[in-house]
């Protein structure tokens, strides 16, 4: 069981924080000591999300934290990116499930969506009693979601869906889907979201198997064969690729938090072993090699901490710009993934075990590092920002 | 109902404490704060209780500014205000005893709940004292007759029982378990098993910013925080000797016997 960071005393980072902030951040920590730590690894080796629990984070105010009204607790920026901190010192499948639920299909609601729309859905979300998934990425369209080919064709007070989504986080536990198709012309600007309800005739989910990474979360596949979709569940603000990348935007300042909690989890694991494992007569934490990866981490760790504060305090302030979240996501996740495969390194044999969660965390880390914007597509959104040259395409 | 209870700020135990190197006080700099723990299941209590019976739980806590942030918690659970004693001096039990005494008579609640100690000093005498200052009834240590696994604790039914004017407490004694009905008003001090604290929702935790939490001083009460007990000096707790693992039955008699003189 990884122990509760309680920020890094070295900087003072804990002095950054509120009295709210530290005490959400606490009480979180709690819930996924008690919560879910117990509970994890057989998740994670059964392939499964433990969903009873999602009333209960529902409780907590886990759910759609940082929206106000319809229920939603109405927490800061700062406030919510601690509580995802927290959600992934457990497991990143334990705060994709809130960054999901919470960022992608409850934050479109409550941004494009009808009052009544916000009135069905948002209170039970928050909740936890309906979950969400977000279907945005295609078998053949990941990095480059405008070229999608999912079709929503109106006929008269509907519209008929036809498509493939892939890779979706909760698919066939979802009770509905936030689904993202192209009205009309083959153009980017014509996407639009639609909220797709489970039992829909013609909707229907399977889950990705095999998985080695972020096991303890739910991976599907959603099929549209000409589901009629009421007209009055258009997203009716949505419009062009913008609608759901600023989605991803908010998923993925949550996700710039969450990695350094996984980090803090390996980290603070190693710590632990180095100073207990003998070998050569000596704890291995007083070999030179040890101690520099240490010294490493440990900074990296503060590094990335202090971005995200700052990056909190940003979007508090409605200052944040796509461009720092893609820097933040960018570079935490990658410095988390370093982080758990030195730590791996350190455990030695037992590294490769689950009864410690290092490995876990690397194996999570993969789909970190590629969902919401690879690694790669943010170092281009940064180099274009830097050049005003796209190199995307 | 009425219920009064404490939240003391006290340092984090998950981390180590650290001594001046003359020996004459602790180094608070840099520690991390928590509410004693004994106390976050003083205020569970008093909720489940109140929660059974209706009535007002206050939070009282004496120390310095940042004192605020463990009555908030309490508050955040779900306790009704909060009376802050601001102050920067450290106290005694006896002192504390004596402040709560004042805060009893102007708030006249039905019971007072006190964590059996805190974890910083582990002193155990507040409770005690504030019974003795006021002439009440006291249950120490008050526990639970089904463990923290059983049926009632899950429900989130209290552990005291009250009725007819009467407070049922089980007690650990050295023994095993003891039960008291005290005559109310009272104080009960709460043992590990008492409960489980809930988790602060984060919803409450913003309400609780909204909660009336009043500053008081020690002058406006008239009691003199003057310390009875006076610390001499701190110190670490003797290093423990590395173990010796030996290879029979005889050799470890041997041993005792002979080089521990433990046994005859
Ligand atoms: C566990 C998991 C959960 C997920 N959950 C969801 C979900 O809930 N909803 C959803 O919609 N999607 C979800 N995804 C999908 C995820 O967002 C995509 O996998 C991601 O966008 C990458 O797309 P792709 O897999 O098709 O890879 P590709 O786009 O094919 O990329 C493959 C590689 O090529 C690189 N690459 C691509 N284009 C360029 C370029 N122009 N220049 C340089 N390099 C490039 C990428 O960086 C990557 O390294 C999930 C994925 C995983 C693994």
């Amino acid at each position: 069981m990884s122990e509760a960071f309680h920020g890094t005393d070295l900087y003072q980072v804990d002095g950054l924080l509120s009295e709210d902030e530290r005490m959400v951040r606490d009480s979180v920590s709690r819930w996924v000591d008690e919560r879910w730590l117990p509970i994890v690894r057989d998740h994670y080796r059964a392939g499964t999300f433990p969903i009873a629990l999602s009333t209960e984070l529902g409780e907590m105010g886990l759910l759609g934290s940082n929206l106000t009204g319809y229920g939603c607790p109405g927490l800061s920026g700062s406030t919510y990116g601690l509580a995802m901190m927290e959600l992934e010192r457990g497991d990143s499948g334990l705060r994709s499930f809130a960054s999901v639920q919470g960022s992608l299909c409850m934050f479109p609601i409550w941004r494009y969506g009808s009052e009544a729309l916000k009135e069905k859905f948002l209170p039970k979300m928050a909740k936890g009693e309906l979950i969400g998934c977000f279907g945005l990425t295609e078998p053949d369209h990941g990095s480059d979601p405008g070229g999608m080919i999912t079709k929503a064709v109106k006929d008269g007070s509907d519209y008929v869906l036809s498509g493939e989504k892939l890779w979706i986080t909760n698919g066939s536990v979802a009770d509905l889907a936030i689904v993202w198709a192209k009205v009309g012309s083959n153009e980017a600007t014509s996407i639009r979201g639609f909220v797709v309800e489970k039992g829909m005739k013609g909707f229907s989910a399977y889950n990705v198997e095999g998985k080695f990474s972020l096991r303890a979360s739910v991976t599907s596949g959603l099929v549209f064969d000409e589901v009629r979709v009421p007209a009055t569940h258009l997203l009716e603000g949505t419009g062009g690729l913008g609608s759901p990348l600023s989605c991803l935007n908010q998923a993925r300042y949550g996700i710039a938090w969450g990695a350094v909690g996984a980090a803090i989890a390996c980290f603070t694991c190693a710590l632990d072993y180095v100073k207990e494992r003998t070998q050569f007569g000596k704890p291995l934490a007083s070999f030179q090699l040890v101690q520099a990866k240490l010294a490493e981490m440990y900074t990296e760790i503060v590094k990335a901490q202090l971005l995200s504060v700052q990056l909190g305090r940003l979007k508090d302030a409605g200052k944040v710009t796509p461009v720092q979240v893609s820097m933040a996501k960018r570079n935490n996740v990658h410095m988390a993934l370093e982080v758990a495969r030195t730590c791996r390194e350190m455990l030695g044999a037992n590294g490769i075990a689950d009864e410690y969660p290092v490995f876990r965390h690397m194996a999570n880390l993969e789909s970190v590092y590629t969902y919401e914007g690879t690694h790669d597509i943010h170092t281009l959104i940064l180099g274009k920002h830097l050049t005003g040259i796209s190199a995307f395409e | 109902m009425k219920i009064l209870v404490t939240m003391k700020r006290v340092t984090d135990y998950e981390r180590k404490v650290k001594i001046a190197p003359d020996g004459s006080h602790l180094i608070t700099e840099g520690m991390n704060f928590v509410a004693n723990p004994f106390d976050e299941i003083a205020v569970e209590e008093a909720l489940r209780l109140t929660k059974a019976h209706g009535g007002e739980v206050v939070v009282f806590s004496a120390g310095p500014k940042d004192a605020a942030q463990q009555i908030r918690q309490g508050l955040a659970m779900g306790a009704d205000r909060g009376i802050h004693l601001l102050t920067d001096k450290e106290l005694d039990s006896d002192a504390v005893a004596r402040l709560l005494a004042k805060v009893v008579d102007q708030e006249k609640p039905d019971l007072v709940i006190l964590g059996k100690q805190a974890t910083d000093d582990d002193a155990n005498q507040a409770g005690q004292l504030l019974a003795g200052y006021l002439g009440w009834a006291q249950g120490t240590f008050a526990s639970k007759h089904e463990g923290l696994e059983g049926p009632e604790e899950k429900a989130q039914k209290p552990g005291l029982a009250i009725e007819g004017g009467k407070v049922h407490v089980v007690r650990e004694v050295d023994g095993g378990l003891e039960t008291i009905a005290l005559d109310m008003p009272a104080v009960v001090t709460t043992d590990l098993r008492l409960n489980h604290p809930r988790f602060t929702t984060l919803p409450n935790i913003m309400k609780a910013k909204k909660k009336k939490l009043d500053e008081v001083t020690a002058e406006s009460l008239g009691v003199d925080l003057s310390p009875k007990v006076k610390m001499l000096r701190f110190s670490e707790p003797p290093a423990r000797t590395a173990g010796q693992i030996v290879d029979s039955v005889d050799t470890l008699i041997h041993k005792l016997k002979n080089e521990r003189k433990v046994i005859a």
